[in-house]
Protein backbone atom coordinates (compact mmCIF):
# COMPACT_ATOMS: atom_id res chain seq x y z
CA UNK A 1 0.00 0.00 0.00
CA UNK A 2 1.35 3.39 -1.09
CA UNK A 3 1.94 6.55 1.36
CA UNK A 4 -0.79 8.38 0.12
CA UNK A 5 -3.73 5.42 0.12
CA UNK A 6 -2.65 4.48 3.15
CA UNK A 7 -2.81 7.85 4.47
CA UNK A 8 -6.43 8.27 2.73
CA UNK A 9 -7.48 4.76 4.41
CA UNK A 10 -6.75 6.11 7.87
CA UNK A 11 -8.75 8.83 7.03
CA UNK A 12 -11.84 7.31 5.84
CA UNK A 13 -12.02 4.77 8.74
CA UNK A 14 -11.90 7.67 11.03
CA UNK A 15 -14.47 9.69 9.39
CA UNK A 16 -16.61 6.78 9.55
CA UNK A 17 -16.14 6.06 13.53
CA UNK A 18 -16.50 9.82 14.41
CA UNK A 19 -19.09 10.57 11.57
CA UNK A 20 -20.94 7.55 11.81
CA UNK A 21 -20.49 4.42 14.65
CA UNK A 22 -20.25 7.47 17.07
CA UNK A 23 -23.98 7.89 17.22
CA UNK A 24 -23.75 4.24 19.29
CA UNK A 25 -21.10 5.23 21.61
CA UNK A 26 -22.20 4.05 25.36
CA UNK A 27 -24.45 7.30 26.95
CA UNK A 28 -23.13 6.33 30.45
CA UNK A 29 -20.68 8.56 32.25
CA UNK A 30 -16.91 7.38 31.99
CA UNK A 31 -14.55 6.23 34.47
CA UNK A 32 -14.21 9.29 36.33
CA UNK A 33 -16.96 10.73 35.96
CA UNK A 34 -18.40 7.89 37.71
CA UNK A 35 -16.45 7.49 40.28
CA UNK A 36 -16.75 11.29 40.92
CA UNK A 37 -20.56 10.58 41.69
CA UNK A 38 -20.31 7.60 43.68
CA UNK A 39 -17.54 9.18 45.71
CA UNK A 40 -19.18 12.17 45.61
CA UNK A 41 -16.65 15.21 44.20
CA UNK A 42 -19.09 15.38 41.12
CA UNK A 43 -20.52 18.57 42.96
CA UNK A 44 -17.67 20.44 42.51
CA UNK A 45 -17.75 20.41 38.87
CA UNK A 46 -18.07 23.85 37.14
CA UNK A 47 -19.11 23.72 33.37
CA UNK A 48 -16.44 24.23 30.59
CA UNK A 49 -16.47 28.45 29.41
CA UNK A 50 -17.58 27.02 26.26
CA UNK A 51 -20.16 24.63 27.20
CA UNK A 52 -22.50 26.88 25.64
CA UNK A 53 -20.57 26.79 22.01
CA UNK A 54 -22.21 25.57 18.82
CA UNK A 55 -20.05 22.38 19.20
CA UNK A 56 -20.60 21.87 22.81
CA UNK A 57 -20.69 17.73 24.06
CA UNK A 58 -20.14 16.32 20.36
CA UNK A 59 -23.46 17.86 18.72
CA UNK A 60 -23.97 21.25 16.54
CA UNK A 61 -26.82 23.31 17.72
CA UNK A 62 -29.63 24.12 15.92
CA UNK A 63 -29.65 19.97 14.46
CA UNK A 64 -32.29 18.27 16.09
CA UNK A 65 -31.24 14.84 14.48
CA UNK A 66 -29.23 13.36 17.15
CA UNK A 67 -27.66 11.12 14.85
CA UNK A 68 -26.76 14.18 12.14
CA UNK A 69 -25.87 16.27 14.94
CA UNK A 70 -22.78 14.05 16.47
CA UNK A 71 -21.80 12.58 13.29
CA UNK A 72 -21.51 16.05 11.80
CA UNK A 73 -20.17 17.19 15.17
CA UNK A 74 -17.12 13.98 14.85
CA UNK A 75 -16.46 15.38 11.01
CA UNK A 76 -15.75 18.30 12.43
CA UNK A 77 -13.57 17.00 14.45
CA UNK A 78 -11.96 15.09 12.75
CA UNK A 79 -11.05 17.85 10.13
CA UNK A 80 -10.00 20.14 12.86
CA UNK A 81 -7.53 17.69 14.07
CA UNK A 82 -6.40 16.58 11.13
CA UNK A 83 -5.75 20.11 9.86
CA UNK A 84 -3.78 21.25 13.04
CA UNK A 85 -2.27 18.01 13.86
CA UNK A 86 -1.01 17.62 10.08
CA UNK A 87 0.22 21.26 9.69
CA UNK A 88 1.80 21.04 13.01
CA UNK A 89 4.06 17.71 12.40
CA UNK A 90 5.02 19.14 8.87
CA UNK A 91 6.17 21.65 9.58
CA UNK A 92 8.33 19.59 12.11
CA UNK A 93 9.37 16.91 9.72
CA UNK A 94 12.78 17.02 8.33
CA UNK A 95 13.09 17.91 4.66
CA UNK A 96 15.97 15.80 3.58
CA UNK A 97 16.34 12.97 5.73
CA UNK A 98 19.71 11.40 4.09
CA UNK A 99 21.53 14.91 4.89
CA UNK B 1 -11.01 10.47 31.77
CA UNK B 2 -10.63 14.16 30.56
CA UNK B 3 -10.70 16.45 34.14
CA UNK B 4 -14.23 19.29 34.24
CA UNK B 5 -13.13 22.55 35.35
CA UNK B 6 -13.31 22.57 39.09
CA UNK B 7 -12.34 19.11 40.78
CA UNK B 8 -8.83 20.73 41.08
CA UNK B 9 -7.80 24.47 42.63
CA UNK B 10 -6.21 26.35 40.27
CA UNK B 11 -2.82 26.62 41.67
CA UNK B 12 -1.96 22.98 41.19
CA UNK B 13 -3.62 23.28 38.37
CA UNK B 14 -1.26 25.75 36.93
CA UNK B 15 1.78 23.40 38.28
CA UNK B 16 0.68 20.69 36.30
CA UNK B 17 0.20 23.31 32.96
CA UNK B 18 3.71 24.05 33.63
CA UNK B 19 4.90 20.29 33.70
CA UNK B 20 2.55 20.21 30.82
CA UNK B 21 4.48 22.56 28.96
CA UNK B 22 7.92 21.26 29.87
CA UNK B 23 6.54 17.75 28.28
CA UNK B 24 5.53 19.35 25.17
CA UNK B 25 8.54 21.29 24.42
CA UNK B 26 11.03 18.20 25.07
CA UNK B 27 8.54 16.26 22.62
CA UNK B 28 8.74 19.30 20.00
CA UNK B 29 12.51 18.78 20.09
CA UNK B 30 12.33 15.01 20.25
CA UNK B 31 10.31 14.72 17.27
CA UNK B 32 12.18 17.28 15.20
CA UNK B 33 14.53 15.04 15.11
CA UNK B 34 12.69 11.78 14.58
CA UNK B 35 10.01 12.86 12.37
CA UNK B 36 10.62 12.52 8.05
CA UNK B 37 8.38 12.61 4.72
CA UNK B 38 7.45 9.21 5.78
CA UNK B 39 6.44 9.45 9.51
CA UNK B 40 5.01 12.88 9.65
CA UNK B 41 1.75 12.21 7.43
CA UNK B 42 1.26 8.96 9.93
CA UNK B 43 1.78 11.66 12.77
CA UNK B 44 -1.31 13.57 12.10
CA UNK B 45 -3.10 10.52 11.03
CA UNK B 46 -2.60 9.16 14.44
CA UNK B 47 -3.99 11.91 15.90
CA UNK B 48 -7.11 11.90 14.08
CA UNK B 49 -7.89 8.55 14.83
CA UNK B 50 -7.16 9.05 18.37
CA UNK B 51 -9.74 11.92 17.99
CA UNK B 52 -12.17 9.85 16.24
CA UNK B 53 -12.17 6.27 18.57
CA UNK B 54 -12.23 8.70 21.92
CA UNK B 55 -15.97 9.42 20.98
CA UNK B 56 -16.64 5.82 20.82
CA UNK B 57 -17.23 5.34 24.81
CA UNK B 58 -17.85 1.24 25.31
CA UNK B 59 -20.14 -0.13 28.02
CA UNK B 60 -17.23 -1.75 31.16
CA UNK B 61 -19.40 -2.09 33.96
CA UNK B 62 -23.11 -1.32 35.07
CA UNK B 63 -23.58 2.60 34.88
CA UNK B 64 -19.82 2.85 33.54
CA UNK B 65 -18.42 3.54 30.04
CA UNK B 66 -14.73 3.96 28.77
CA UNK B 67 -12.86 5.50 25.60
CA UNK B 68 -10.00 4.89 24.22
CA UNK B 69 -7.31 7.12 25.68
CA UNK B 70 -4.38 6.29 23.02
CA UNK B 71 -0.95 7.29 24.52
CA UNK B 72 0.28 3.83 24.00
CA UNK B 73 -0.96 3.15 20.80
CA UNK B 74 0.70 6.60 19.86
CA UNK B 75 3.76 5.80 21.06
CA UNK B 76 3.91 2.19 19.40
CA UNK B 77 2.98 3.62 16.24
CA UNK B 78 4.96 7.02 16.11
CA UNK B 79 7.21 7.30 19.13
CA UNK B 80 6.95 9.11 22.50
CA UNK B 81 7.48 12.28 21.05
CA UNK B 82 5.18 12.59 18.35
CA UNK B 83 2.46 10.56 20.37
CA UNK B 84 2.43 13.27 22.94
CA UNK B 85 2.36 15.85 20.56
CA UNK B 86 -0.55 14.05 18.89
CA UNK B 87 -2.29 13.36 21.87
CA UNK B 88 -1.97 17.12 22.83
CA UNK B 89 -3.99 18.47 19.56
CA UNK B 90 -6.58 16.05 20.29
CA UNK B 91 -7.17 16.76 23.66
CA UNK B 92 -6.67 21.03 22.95
CA UNK B 93 -9.43 20.35 20.41
CA UNK B 94 -11.64 18.58 22.81
CA UNK B 95 -10.91 20.96 25.19
CA UNK B 96 -11.90 24.41 23.33
CA UNK B 97 -14.19 23.08 20.35
CA UNK B 98 -16.31 20.28 22.25
CA UNK B 99 -16.34 21.60 25.79
CA UNK B 100 -15.10 18.23 27.27
CA UNK B 101 -12.64 18.70 29.74
CA UNK B 102 -12.11 21.57 31.65
CA UNK B 103 -9.77 24.24 30.06
CA UNK B 104 -8.41 25.25 33.65
CA UNK B 105 -7.70 21.23 33.54
CA UNK B 106 -6.03 21.36 30.18
CA UNK B 107 -2.97 21.20 31.81
CA UNK B 108 -4.19 18.68 34.36
CA UNK B 109 -5.31 16.07 31.19
CA UNK B 110 -2.46 16.67 29.15
CA UNK B 111 0.03 15.37 32.27
CA UNK B 112 -2.43 12.06 32.34
CA UNK B 113 -2.99 12.00 28.83
CA UNK B 114 -0.28 12.83 26.76
CA UNK B 115 2.71 13.07 29.23
CA UNK B 116 1.80 9.29 31.65
CA UNK B 117 -0.30 7.50 29.26
CA UNK B 118 2.53 8.21 26.45
CA UNK B 119 5.71 7.43 28.24
CA UNK B 120 4.02 5.23 30.82
CA UNK B 121 2.57 3.16 28.17
CA UNK B 122 5.93 2.92 26.02
CA UNK B 123 7.83 1.96 28.91
CA UNK B 124 5.77 -1.13 29.09
CA UNK B 125 6.01 -1.71 25.73
CA UNK B 126 9.88 -1.46 25.66
CA UNK B 127 9.82 -3.86 28.84
CA UNK B 128 7.40 -6.84 27.21
CA UNK B 129 9.16 -6.53 23.65
CA UNK B 130 12.44 -7.34 25.26
CA UNK B 131 11.18 -10.11 26.63
CA UNK B 132 9.01 -11.51 23.67
CA UNK B 133 10.38 -12.84 20.79
CA UNK B 134 11.45 -10.56 17.69
CA UNK B 135 8.46 -11.46 15.32
CA UNK B 136 5.70 -9.26 14.26
CA UNK B 137 2.90 -10.64 16.74
CA UNK B 138 5.11 -9.34 19.86
CA UNK B 139 4.75 -6.34 19.05
CA UNK B 140 0.88 -6.15 18.75
CA UNK B 141 0.79 -8.03 21.79
CA UNK B 142 3.50 -5.56 23.65
CA UNK B 143 1.26 -2.30 22.36
CA UNK B 144 -2.14 -4.43 24.04
CA UNK B 145 -0.32 -4.99 27.56
CA UNK B 146 1.13 -1.22 27.69
CA UNK B 147 -2.56 0.05 26.41
CA UNK B 148 -4.22 -2.08 29.96
CA UNK B 149 -1.33 -0.53 31.98
CA UNK B 150 -1.47 2.93 30.34
CA UNK B 151 -4.87 3.42 31.57
CA UNK B 152 -4.58 3.20 35.37
CA UNK B 153 -1.11 4.66 35.34
CA UNK B 154 -3.40 7.64 33.75
CA UNK B 155 -5.58 7.82 36.32
CA UNK B 156 -3.39 7.49 39.22
CA UNK B 157 -1.91 10.25 37.65
CA UNK B 158 -5.70 11.99 38.39
CA UNK B 159 -5.73 10.56 41.92
CA UNK B 160 -1.90 12.55 42.29
CA UNK B 161 -3.66 15.44 41.20
CA UNK B 162 -6.64 14.82 43.41
CA UNK B 163 -4.41 14.38 46.53
CA UNK B 164 -2.57 17.82 46.48
CA UNK B 165 -5.15 20.42 44.98
CA UNK B 166 -8.89 18.44 45.09
CA UNK B 167 -11.44 21.32 45.67
CA UNK B 168 -13.29 18.52 47.76
CA UNK B 169 -12.52 16.57 51.25
CA UNK B 170 -13.29 12.94 50.16
CA UNK B 171 -10.28 10.70 51.18
CA UNK B 172 -7.79 10.07 48.69
CA UNK B 173 -7.26 6.21 49.02
CA UNK B 174 -10.88 5.86 48.36
CA UNK B 175 -10.60 7.84 45.57
CA UNK B 176 -7.27 5.59 44.58
CA UNK B 177 -9.17 2.47 44.92
CA UNK B 178 -11.97 3.26 42.93
CA UNK B 179 -10.33 4.81 40.34
CA UNK B 180 -7.82 2.37 39.68
CA UNK B 181 -10.31 -0.64 39.81
CA UNK B 182 -12.46 0.92 37.47
CA UNK B 183 -9.70 2.12 34.99
CA UNK B 184 -8.06 -1.33 35.11
CA UNK B 185 -11.57 -2.55 33.69
CA UNK B 186 -11.42 0.07 31.13
CA UNK B 187 -7.65 -0.75 30.27
CA UNK B 188 -9.18 -3.94 28.76
CA UNK B 189 -10.90 -2.54 26.00
CA UNK B 190 -7.88 0.37 25.42
CA UNK B 191 -5.92 -3.48 24.98
CA UNK B 192 -7.85 -4.68 22.57
CA UNK B 193 -8.75 -1.41 20.51
CA UNK B 194 -4.74 -0.99 20.34
CA UNK B 195 -3.78 -4.24 19.51
CA UNK B 196 -6.28 -4.41 16.49
CA UNK B 197 -5.19 -1.35 15.30
CA UNK B 198 -1.53 -1.90 15.49
CA UNK B 199 -1.82 -5.30 14.06
CA UNK B 200 -3.72 -3.90 10.98
CA UNK B 201 -1.06 -1.63 10.31
CA UNK B 202 2.07 -4.53 11.17
CA UNK B 203 -0.14 -6.37 8.48
CA UNK B 204 -0.31 -3.23 5.92
CA UNK B 205 2.39 -0.98 6.73
CA UNK B 206 5.43 -2.53 9.21
CA UNK B 207 7.47 -0.06 7.91
CA UNK B 208 5.93 2.71 9.55
CA UNK B 209 5.44 1.44 12.90
CA UNK B 210 8.03 3.06 15.28
CA UNK B 211 7.85 0.30 17.44
CA UNK B 212 8.99 -1.82 14.95
CA UNK B 213 11.42 0.23 13.08
CA UNK B 214 13.14 0.80 15.90
CA UNK B 215 14.41 -2.52 16.31
CA UNK B 216 15.68 -3.21 12.79
CA UNK B 217 17.40 0.42 12.86
CA UNK B 218 19.26 -0.45 15.86
CA UNK B 219 20.20 -3.81 13.94
CA UNK B 220 21.43 -1.70 11.03
CA UNK B 221 23.41 0.63 12.91
CA UNK B 222 25.40 -2.63 14.69
CA UNK B 223 26.35 -3.72 10.69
Amino acid sequence: MSNRKFIFVGLLISALLAGGASFYANSNPDGLEKVAQDIGFIETTKDNANSDTALADYGVKGIENERLSVGVAGLIGVVATGAISGGLFLLLRRKNPKN
Amino acid sequence: MHIPDGFIDLPTSAIFAAASAGAITYSLVGARKQLDEKSAPLAGLTAVFIFAVQMLNFPVAAGTSGHLLGGALAAVLVGPYAATLALTVVLVMQGFLFADGGLSAIGLNVFNMAVLGVWGGYAVFLLVRKILPKNKSSISIAAAIAGLISVPIAAIGFVFQYSLGATATFSVSAVLGAMVGTHILIGIGEAIITALTVSAVMASRSDLVFGWENKTSTLEIRN
